[in-house]
Parts: structure tokens; sequence; C-alpha cells
């Protein structure tokens, strides 16, 4: 551009509505490179940063020990030959399958019952409308606020008493109490999404309470029950502190308590191994999230603004 | 056509046949009957701990021996205690720091993906994947990005930019963990700020940016006086949600570092399970997590409150 271009003031009009075909080179020019620096730039960064562990997880667990402690010869990004031995030693040698099916059955149980608890008691408090069921709500509300760190220890005791220590059944009973609150209130928000006129009619068609709830409100509620099922699987499956205080005996450990407690044994640490743990352990929750990512989204931003 | 004028007829002769059909048209047997499932689960393994683990705090109790009451002792030998004084400063700095980073970023992250740029939903998706793991196992993989000896970040640092002689030692020494550990919190704690966020800036109506920029407003002037005002309402409920969990925050630092160097990175819950799990004193460890209650519900009440009222005092909807 060695001329100077003249832009009269309705072409500049254009340029700012983005509707000129033919704009001024120079000017669009700067608002590529301006939106590439403002915006491309940081949001690849942010990208890079937030998945390079998961590449690194993923890439460590394929690379052969010779390759992986070696950065000098072999560029630590790639890897040269590709193995897996480290996911063989973790399925054949260690208990790594049945620390996997456990998980899967508590996460599973839990999720069950948690859901099935919150849709009868978000419905009475949504639906049946009885007195005092605001104050219940909140109650509800206030309960997913304590977090399981200051719970673990008196319940360590219950659970002793129960006789219940070193079972999943102490597991399945006690996460709950983090996923009833939240199932619950994302739920009271999907049946106020219900509406009420169609409850209405099937009461003066003659349908009773418990038709309406069997043959109305929960098929209508189907979304609501599918995310508040997803979300209550990955929060049992990512829980941590329960598992570990509450389980003792290898077997019946959840993935990632075994991985830290079972991988983990003496000072060298068996990193391709451990990171195989991880990334095997992680699939399944990304599998589930990738196939209802949308009404993952939703609900998670929509529990947030009730 | 017949079919449905079938199914509907049918309802009618159901209706108060026997008892029980009745029973279960009562309201208040119903609400009753829909309640129980949860009421039951939340009293038991909720509500009765939170007051054990109170009983709990004022007694000797050990693994295996039920313990006798002892009055405020666990609180006056803890309020001698360097290690506990140090895990709640480390608490409440981990949380402070860790918090204002996670918004900072994830307010920015969210401004990024709410331009209009290719594969926005996949976008969205895979920024989301920290967040969706299990925080245990991503912990894990930063633990081996920390590893002394084959740090990648080191790696980078020194042998391909050149910019340090030797490597970090990044779990080692007091400080470098404490800021390790925040990091990776951090890193953990992006998604959801910013896909929460993202959604309260979808539902701003464009119209008011239109009409800012038919005012002659700057950018930052749209951000301070339109993107934040409005936003404020889903920050306060996240922010709210954030700081409470980032305080008791257990996996991160249990996985990463166990408290150590010399108990530097405890933080209130790491403290309260070392000593009541593995050191098997139940009354201490109880003491340290009913210690924790203040800091919870002051800095919910701050979170909730003190953004909220700033919403109410710009003239923000009482929605």
């Amino acid at each position: 551009m060695t001329e100077p271009t003249v832009i009269t003031a309705e072409e500049e009009f254009e340029v700012i509505a983005g509707k000129s075909n033919d704009r001024p080179e120079q000017l669009s020019w700067e608002s590529r490179t301006r939106r590439v620096i403002t915006v491309y730039i940081p949001l690849a960064l942010f990208l890079i940063v937030l998945l390079f562990p998961f590449y690194w997880m993923a890439i460590t667990s394929i690379k052969p020990d010779y390759e992986m402690y070696d950065y000098k010869k072999y560029n630590p990004f790639w890897v040269g030959s590709p193995t897996l031995e480290n996911i063989r030693k973790l399925l054949f040698e260690t208990e790594y399958p049945h620390w996997l099916m456990t998980t899967m059955g508590i996460a599973t149980a839990a999720t069950f019952l948690s859901v099935g608890a919150s849709v009868l008691a978000a419905y009475a408090i949504e639906r049946l409308r009885f007195k005092g069921a605001q104050h219940v709500g909140l109650a509800i509300y206030l309960a997913y606020l304590v977090p399981p760190t200051i719970l673990f220890i008196p319940l360590a005791t219950l659970i002793f008493q129960f006789g219940l220590f070193d079972s999943p059944i102490a597991l399945i009973l006690t996460y709950p109490t983090f996923l009833v609150p939240f199932c619950t209130w994302l739920l009271i928000g999907y049946f106020k999404s219900i509406p009420y006129e169609l409850e209405e009619c099937a009461l003066i068609d003659g349908a009773s309470r418990l038709q309406i709830l069997r043959r109305i409100t929960l098929p209508l509620a189907v979304p609501g029950l599918i995310s508040a099922g997803i979300f209550a699987f990955t929060l049992s499956w990512n829980e941590f502190i329960y598992a570990l205080a509450f389980i003792q005996s290898t077997e019946k450990k959840t993935v990632p308590v075994a991985i830290l407690t079972e991988l983990v044994t003496g000072d060298v640490y068996q990193w391709g191994s451990l990171m195989a743990g991880s990334l095997l352990g992680s699939v399944p929750v990304a599998i589930i999230y990738s196939f209802f990512v949308e009404y993952y989204v939703s609900s998670m931003t929509g529990a947030v603004k009730e | 056509m017949d079919a449905t004028v079938d199914t509907r007829l049918r309802f009618v002769p159901q209706r108060r046949e026997t008892w029980l059909a009745r029973l279960f048209d009562s309201k208040a047997f119903l609400v009753t009957l829909c309640m129980l499932p949860t009421a039951g689960l939340l009293i038991v393994f909720l509500t009765y701990p939170l007051g054990l683990g109170l009983w709990l705090s004022l007694t000797d109790t050990t693994i295996g021996q039920r313990g006798s009451y002892i009055g405020l002792e666990n609180f006056q030998s803890l309020m001698d205690d360097p290690v506990f004084w140090n895990a709640v400063w480390y608490t409440v700095f981990y949380t402070a720091v860790a918090t204002a980073g996670k918004f900072l970023l994830g307010l920015w992250l969210a401004l990024l993906l709410n331009h209009h740029i290719p594969l926005k939903a996949f976008l969205r998706a895979i920024v989301l994947l920290p967040w969706i793991v299990p925080t245990v196992l991503s912990a894990i993989a930063w633990w081996w990005i920390y590893d002394p000896q084959f740090s990648i970040i080191s790696y980078v640092v020194v042998d391909v930019l050149h910019l340090r002689d030797h490597y970090f030692d990044f779990l080692g020494s007091p400080w470098p963990a404490r800021w390790s550990l925040i990091v990776a919190n951090i890193w953990r704690g992006i998604p959801f700020v910013a896909i929460t966020l993202l959604a309260g800036l979808q539902t701003i109506s464009p119209s008011l940016y239109e009409a800012a920029l038919l005012d002659g407003a700057s950018s930052w002037q749209k951000f301070r006086r339109i993107t934040v005002p409005l936003l404020m309402p889903i920050l306060s409920v996240a922010l709210t949600l954030s700081v409470l969990f980032t305080f008791s925050d257990f996996q991160l630092v249990y996985a990463i570092t166990r408290g150590g160097p010399f108990n530097s990175t405890h933080l209130m819950a790491t403290l309260a399970f070392q000593r009541a799990i593995p050191g098997s004193q139940l009354g201490e460890g109880a003491a340290i997590a009913v210690a924790m209650i203040p800091f919870l519900v002051v800095a919910t009440l701050l979170c909730f409150f003190g953004v909220g009222r700033r919403k109410w005092q710009q003239g923000g909807g009482n929605d």
C-alpha cells in the first residue's frame, strides 16, 4: 500500500458494518491482525494449557521406559516406538479391571438411588406444593453447600457402627449426601419448565396423582432425568475422600483411590503405568460426557442460574 | 383415533376403587412418601453426621476406642499447634489466590469463546475436559509434570529455551510447592467458571451493545457498564460455589504433595484427614474439620451478599 487510500464516510460505515465487498485492504488487514492477536492467539494458548496435561498423560502411557527417561536422545513431545507394555502391565499384572468394575457398580447404584430419591423429592416440592415446600427446597440447597471434607470423619464412625466399613454399600449410601441435593435442584428446575396445565387437564380427566407423575410429568422430564443421571454418575466416579476413608482392602477400592494408593509404591514411581491408569480411568467419564455434552453444559449452567 | 379415546376412557373406571387408590390420592400421604427417601438419606448421612462431628470434636475418640467428653481441649491444643495455623493460613491463601486466578482467566476465556469463531460448540466441549476428568487422575498428571528430574516444564525452560541452568524443584521446597498446587487448582477450575460465565454472557441482549455503540462507548466502557453488571447474578453464585469448594479442597493436595514438604502445603481438610484416619485421632481431626465451618459460613455470606448487594445497587432486575 504505497498510495494513501481515501475512505469516504459511506465506505467507512460499510467497513464497520462488515458488509462491504471491496473494503480497503489496509483496514481489513488491520482488523484481521487485531482479531488474530486479541482472539485466536489467546484462545490457542488457553487450549494448549488446558489440554496439555491430557496429551502428556496419553503420550507417557504409550512410551517405552528408555524413551520416557531420556529427553536428550528422544524428543519428549513425541514417541518413537509406541508400546502397549504399560497398559498390558496395568490390565494383567494389577487388579485394575476389578477396580474399574467396582467403580462402575458403585457409581451406577449411587446414581439410581440418588436420581430416584431426587425425582420424588423434586416432584413433591415443585408440584404437590405442600406447606413449607419452599423451606424444604432451601434446606436441600444448603445441604449441597456442605462439603464432604467436613463430613467424612463423623461419617467414618457412623459407617463403622453400622458395620459397613470396607463395604461398597458404605459408598453407595454416602454418595447421595452430595448427589441428592444437586439432582433435586436440577430436577426442580426441570419440573418448573413443564406447564402445570397439562397436569390440571389430567386431574380433570380423572387421573390420580401417581398416574400423573408416571404418565405425564416423568416422560416430559426425561431430559432432566438424563442430565441428573450423567451428573450423578460423573460425580460418583470422581469422588475421592469417602472412598479413601471408608474402603481398606485392595480389591474393593475405586479407580481414583486405587491408582494413588496401590500403584504408587516405594520411591520409584512407575510413571508409565500411572499415566495409563489415569488415562483409562478418565476415558469412561469422557465417553459419557461426549455423548451428552449438550445436556451437560445446559444443565450445569441451568443449575447455577437457579 | 379410536385408540387414543380408549386410553383416555380407561382412566375413569380406575379411579377411587380401593382404599389403596384413595390413599395414594391423598396429598399429605403422597408428600410424605415422596420426601421420605431424600429426607431419610440426608438426615441419616448428612445432618446427623454434622452434629456428630461437633460432638466428636469435644471428645478424645480414637479409631477403635470410644472417647469421653474433654471439653475444648482439642481446640486448645490446636491453638498452640504451628502446623494447624500454617494449614489455616495456607487454606485462606490458596482459596484467595486460586479463586482470583480462576475468575480472571475464566472470564477472559468466556469473553474469547463469546466471539464468532469456527467450531465454537466443539471448543466449548473440549475446554470442559479438565473439569470432567476425576481430579485425582489429572492431579497425577500434574505430579508427573512437576517431577524434579523429568519435568517437561523444566525441560522446555532449561534445555530448549536456555532460560535457566538448572531444573525447577517444584515440589521439594515450601513456596514452589504452594504455587504449584495453586496453578494446578486454577487449571482445573477455569472451565467451570468460563462455561458458566459464557452462559451468562449469552443471555445479554446484543441490542444493549448496539445502543452503547451508537452512544459512542469504548469497548472498556461497554465491558464495565454492560457486561459486568449483567453478569453479576450468575457471577455471585459461581463465586460462592467456587470459594466453597476451593476452601474445602482435598484431592489435589492429597494427590500431589500429601501436605509436604515439611507440612507446608497442608490444607485444613488434608490435615484433618491425616490426623483422623492415618493418625487415628478422630477427635482432633473432627476439631480441625469443625474449625473450617466458620470460615465456610463467612466466605459464603461474603460472596453471596457482597456481590448480590452490588447488583441491587446498580439497579439490576430482582429475578
